[in-house]
């Protein structure tokens, strides 16, 4: 059996993802954790009327990664992940696990060369595509207004 | 004795005649959990790392080990073994607690098949006790190949579960009173690379490694796949073990009930382990435990023991290597 065959073996052997099933949990859990987060955002809306919405927003935020931020600590949010896939990733929820999780395994190098230096190790890449991204998005903005 | 290109028979009678086992929290509820020796309540074990952890664990396993046998680490000539971390960091760690010779080995998760067939090997050269030991631990593991732990991510469905756990066995030409399971020969495996480069498939990359390795073995002794009652591999899991058993039906007929996995046995269907247990320890902590203990009761005769490894590291997987990997085999007769 040649390299060629093998692989079309083992891509027919494999067990496939069930994507009924983990499209419908990342759909379900990670509508879920939207819907907690826009509960804050009335909540806070409600308590703080002289807030405007960017303002509510961003307080939001704050209150989802430290949500985010706490299970992850009380090992909890790996459990979602495992059942919610992207559904748990991609809330900013997501983003706080991607960051507090290489702090708390890290943390045992001791807080210079561990937590600090590794923090970023998983959340780096989607920081520096953003801050590129914003950079970008705005010359291309600054260069139009040029010619407005 | 060599026999062939890869095959050595073993002339002087090396006993496996002790094993001591511990296993992880998982492991203890799988299976085999009535036939490990001692199972770990929680995965630090009291230490403050994993790492620390893993360390404590061999060199538990180790003196349990030597005070079944009876013997002090002055009568051992070598303590043979390896794990799955950089440097051999639990291996050599554990090694500085005892006043005997070391040599870390390293063949991935087949390292425990080197490790026998090095110690029968020594016996040869006129050593009297060898102990192999092998490990591995899951946040070890995960944390050098994969992700931090509370990472929430999703594994995909040929995913494997990093067994946490130790085996060490003590082989000796010493004569022993009761019937002693043997090592009666040995085949070292070649690298074997068919090209799969998924590092979440590692069964279907060994599976070509465990059938180069089993078929060099039954061609250079001369036996059919028949000879033994089991062929047992170390983590191919549920994928990797039909993938080997269609290969070697092409060869030897129907063997399918006579072809086994560490890494399928050890965990139950509920424990969500995916595809089955992996890792150095895997192989290790199933020969030490249960098929050790079964063939001492007579339930098995002869086994071909095939622990099979994936040579892969994060960062080869990263720069687009495909993944080699490696089988050896070690007959045990009793």
């Amino acid at each position: 059996m040649d390299k060629k065959e093998y692989g079309e073996l083992v891509k027919q052997t494999s067990p496939k993802t069930k994507e009924g099933k983990t499209l419908f949990l990342a759909f379900a859990i990670g509508g879920l954790i939207c819907m907690i987060g826009q509960a804050f955002a009335d909540l806070l809306t409600a308590v703080i009327p002289s807030f405007d919405e960017k303002q509510i927003g961003a307080l939001t935020g704050v209150v989802m990664i430290f949500l985010g931020s706490l299970l992850t600590g009380l090992g909890v949010y790996d459990k979602i992940g495992y059942y919610a896939g992207a559904g748990s990733v991609l809330p900013i929820t997501g983003f706080a696990n991607s960051i507090v999780s290489p702090a708390i395994e890290y943390n045992k190098e001791g807080i210079v060369f561990g937590l600090m230096a590794k923090m970023f190790s998983i959340a780096g890449p989607v920081i520096v595509s953003g801050v590129s991204a914003s950079v970008a998005i705005g010359a291309v903005y600054y260069i139009i207004g040029l010619f407005r | 004795m060599k026999k062939g290109r890869q095959t050595y028979l073993v002339d002087k009678k090396v006993y496996i005649a002790y094993t001591a086992t511990i296993a992880g929290v998982d492991e203890g509820k799988g299976r085999l959990r009535d036939f490990f020796d001692y199972v770990i309540d929680e995965s630090e074990f009291g230490c403050k790392s994993h790492e620390k952890a893993e360390i404590k664990l061999r060199k538990h396993a180790i003196e349990s080990l030597l005070k079944n046998a009876g013997k002090n680490p002055a009568d051992v000539d070598a303590i043979l073994g390896g794990d799955l971390l950089n440097q051999l960091v639990p291996s050599g760690f554990s090694a500085r607690e005892f006043d005997v010779p070391f040599c870390g080995l390293y063949s991935a998760c087949a390292t425990f098949g080197q490790s026998l067939a090095t110690g029968a090997a020594l016996l040869c050269c006129g050593a009297q006790n060898v102990v192999c030991c092998t490990s591995s631990h899951f946040a070890t593991a995960e944390r050098q190949y994969r992700f931090p732990l509370e990472l929430g991510t999703q594994p995909p469905p040929t995913a494997q579960w990093t067994v946490t756990g130790v085996g060490c066995a003590l082989l000796t030409t010493e004569r022993q009173k009761f019937k002693c399971p043997k090592v009666t020969a040995f085949t070292l495996g070649k690298v074997i690379d068919m090209g799969l480069d998924d590092p979440n498939n590692m069964g279907a990359a060994m599976a070509p490694a465990a059938y180069d390795t089993i078929s060099a073995h039954l061609r250079e002794r001369g036996v059919g796949a028949d000879y033994y009652d089991l062929i047992v591999t170390g983590d191919l899991g549920k994928l990797g073990r039909e993938l080997l058993c269609s290969m070697l039906e092409q060869e030897c007929g129907a063997v399918k009930d006579r072809v086994n996995d560490c890494g399928c046995m050890i965990f139950k269907d509920r424990q969500k382990c995916g595809l089955g247990g992996s890792g150095a320890g895997c192989s290790s902590l199933v020969f030490c435990s249960y098929l050790y203990k079964t063939m001492k009761e007579g339930g098995l005769k002869r086994i071909l023991f095939v622990p099979t490894g994936a040579m892969l590291s994060k960062d080869s997987s990263l720069q687009g290597e495909s993944i080699p990997a490696i089988a050896h085999a070690v007959a045990i007769e009793i």
